[in-house]
């Protein structure tokens, strides 16, 4: 892999964010209506209003409007949301850290028991184990997730209140806030009582965020398992005498692994999707719940920030996976 | 493959079979809803409000006292209705912007695909929130915004089906004949593209009736009283603790259409396109 080719994808990824913003841009200004009355309400007199426009540059022509849109976001700067006044930046920061908190949770339970589900039904190909786990797997594609959320909650917060239902943490317990992540914050700060508390309020909700990436996990790790355990190596391990687990998770799952590694990669960006319902369900503070409330607030700066940064994460993402993937198989040359 | 090899395959198919089943029985239940449900969905009856499931209501009854297994029926319409719509909004222009970018190439296909990457670069139900948010929540504006959403992926496919078409003997050889590329287009490479499209096309159903019920369920889909499955799980929610059937039996028939859809989608993708069959 070479530089140009990563100044490249650069090149196309800064591309694309331009277009992003140039379509969210016009999509905002397509909403039907007058912005100014939208946010004052219909009782504003025509001096608020006239005041808002200028104020929110509403009176200047599109292009003047978009060329000062596109330099504020250039500088980091998208803008003040109208709920709270406060920059947008600032607040999208603090809900990304909690959406990051409960896509990581999310990846890690997707990882491991996609891939112990994939593995085993792989290793027991056509067993009740191999049909049991790949119909759980098609049942988890097909999961409704705000639907599989609410039936969590009710069996294990309503009916069995072993769990929080909402929230990142308990009332009355605090960590300091040194990365954001409460889990990571707690450990740090050696506070167990509140390092519990926001593990048990990461559990529902990491839970109903990674049903749909562990079973897209788990059907992967099994067709590729499946194509790795019949490969010569793998037969002449076993005839050297190794044991079954060590011929599996050494010599098999290791070269099983890159098909897993792309999908993991890809997931994260469906894990964003998810965070939108998952967040909304919980209530977790998160960037995918601030977005719906910016939206029903008609919040449009908060609005276009949030999806700005949402396409930025995605692009950067499918960028990381493609720059992973081939530097973990020397086998794969890019194509420039 | 000839269309009887095909449905003999597909018969075969127990993944395709339990996926046609789930689906006709929802057809079923969408087509005669007004002859097997139990009660009007709509007619509101306050005296027996969130009643758990029983001999005369068996689903139990929501907020209104509306009968729940009548609403999860005709919601079966709707959400049929949402599937097709969305599907056809997407595949129609994601075919030909396929055709075209895959036909054409060069500056065409740059012009086309960076548009779709654009699109691609939202995650899917954001960008159906945003459309959605711009044209005012309706049923309608979902079916819209689902399927705009969906357009890249058929452009893709199309697309990755048409450059390996394009460079076929049979394809040329029209060509030097003197046929046009609307002709070529049109008779030979679209009829030859159809198996994928088929496979996504059935797979996205389901995907489109997932996003237009979350859609629902976040109060931008359709709204009360249309007894839509979202929307009904939106008002299931906040009787968690009281009645949670107002929540379970929405949802569990949202699973069961998306499931069919899935199992079908997977057993015809065995059938129409071997080189993707999975082990």
């Amino acid at each position: 892999m070479t530089l140009g080719y990563i100044s490249k994808r650069l090149f196309h990824l800064a591309l694309i964010m331009f277009g992003v913003s140039v379509v969210v841009f016009l999509m905002l200004r397509m909403i039907p209506g007058d912005p100014a009355q939208l946010l004052l309400g219909e009782f504003a007199s025509p001096e608020e209003l006239e005041r808002l426009r200028e104020q929110l540059g509403l009176n200047q022509s599109l292009f003047t409007q978009f060329w000062i849109y596109i330099s504020n976001i250039v500088q980091g700067d998208l803008g003040h949301s109208v709920r709270t006044n406060a920059p947008v930046t600032g607040e999208i920061w603090v809900r990304l850290i909690a959406t990051l908190e409960l896509s990581l949770a999310a990846m890690c339970i997707a990882t491991v028991f996609g891939i112990a589900a994939g593995v085993l039904s792989a290793v027991k190909q056509y067993s009740l184990w191999d049909y049991g786990a790949m119909f759980m797997a098609l049942v988890g594609v097909s999961m409704p997730i705000f639907w599989l959320g609410l039936m969590l909650i009710y069996l294990f917060a309503v009916k069995y209140p072993v769990l929080p239902m909402m929230g990142r943490i308990s009332l009355g317990l605090e960590v300091p806030d040194v990365t954001g992540l409460m889990v990571v914050d707690a450990v740090v700060a050696g506070n167990w009582q509140s390092l519990v508390s926001a593990l048990k309020h990461l559990i529902l909700p990491a839970f109903t965020l990674a049903t749909i990436p562990m079973a897209i996990v788990a059907r992967i790790t099994r067709s590729a398992m499946l194509e790795v355990l019949n490969m010569d190596y793998v037969r002449t391990a076993r005839a050297k005498g190794m044991t079954e687990l060590v011929v599996i998770l050494r010599h098999a799952l290791r070269n099983a692994f890159l098909p897993v590694v792309t999908v993991l990669g890809l997931n994260l960006g469906l894990l964003l999707g998810g965070a939108v319902l998952t967040e909304t369900i919980f209530s977790w503070p998160g960037l995918g719940r601030y977005v719906v409330d910016s939206l029903s607030g008609r919040d449009y700066a908060a609005v276009q920030g949030c999806i700005l940064v949402f396409a930025l994460l995605m692009a950067a993402i499918n960028l990381a996976v493609d720059l992973i993937y081939v530097l973990l198989d020397p086998r794969i040359r890019v194509n420039e | 493959m000839s269309k009887l090899d095909m449905f003999t395959d597909l018969r075969k198919s127990t993944s395709a079979l339990t996926g046609l089943v789930l689906i006709c029985l929802i057809v079923l239940l969408a087509l005669f809803g007004p002859w097997i449900a139990p009660a009007d969905p709509l007619l509101p009856s306050p005296l027996i409000r969130l009643q758990g499931p029983s001999a005369q209501h068996l689903f139990g009854t929501d907020s209104l006292g509306r009968d729940m297994l009548s609403r999860v029926i005709f919601g079966a319409r709707i959400s049929l209705m949402i599937g097709i719509i969305s599907v056809t909004i997407s595949l129609i222009p994601g075919t030909i912007l396929g055709l075209l970018s895959g036909y054409f190439g060069k500056r065409i296909d740059s012009i086309i695909m960076r548009c779709m990457d654009m699109l691609l670069a939202f995650p899917a139900i954001l960008l159906a929130i945003f459309i959605t948010a711009i044209l005012e929540p309706s049923l309608t504006n979902t079916m819209v915004a689902v399927g705009i959403v969906y357009i890249p992926h058929y452009a893709r496919i199309v697309r990755s089906s048409v450059l390996s078409l394009k460079g076929m003997l049979f394809v040329q050889a029209i060509s030097h004949l003197g046929g046009g590329h609307l002709r070529i287009l049109l008779k030979h490479i679209l009829p030859n593209c159809l198996p994928p499209i088929i496979v996504y096309a059935t797979l996205g159903m389901g995907t489109a009736v997932l996003q237009a019920a979350a859609l629902g369920f976040l109060g931008l889909g359709a709204q009360p009283p249309s007894p839509e499955w979202g929307a009904m799980l939106s008002e299931g929610r906040q009787y968690i603790q009281l009645a949670p059937h107002v929540a379970a039996f929405p949802g569990a028939a949202i699973l069961i259409l998306v499931l069919g859809f899935n199992l079908f989608g997977d057993g015809l993708r065995d059938v129409l396109d071997p080189s993707l069959r999975s082990q």
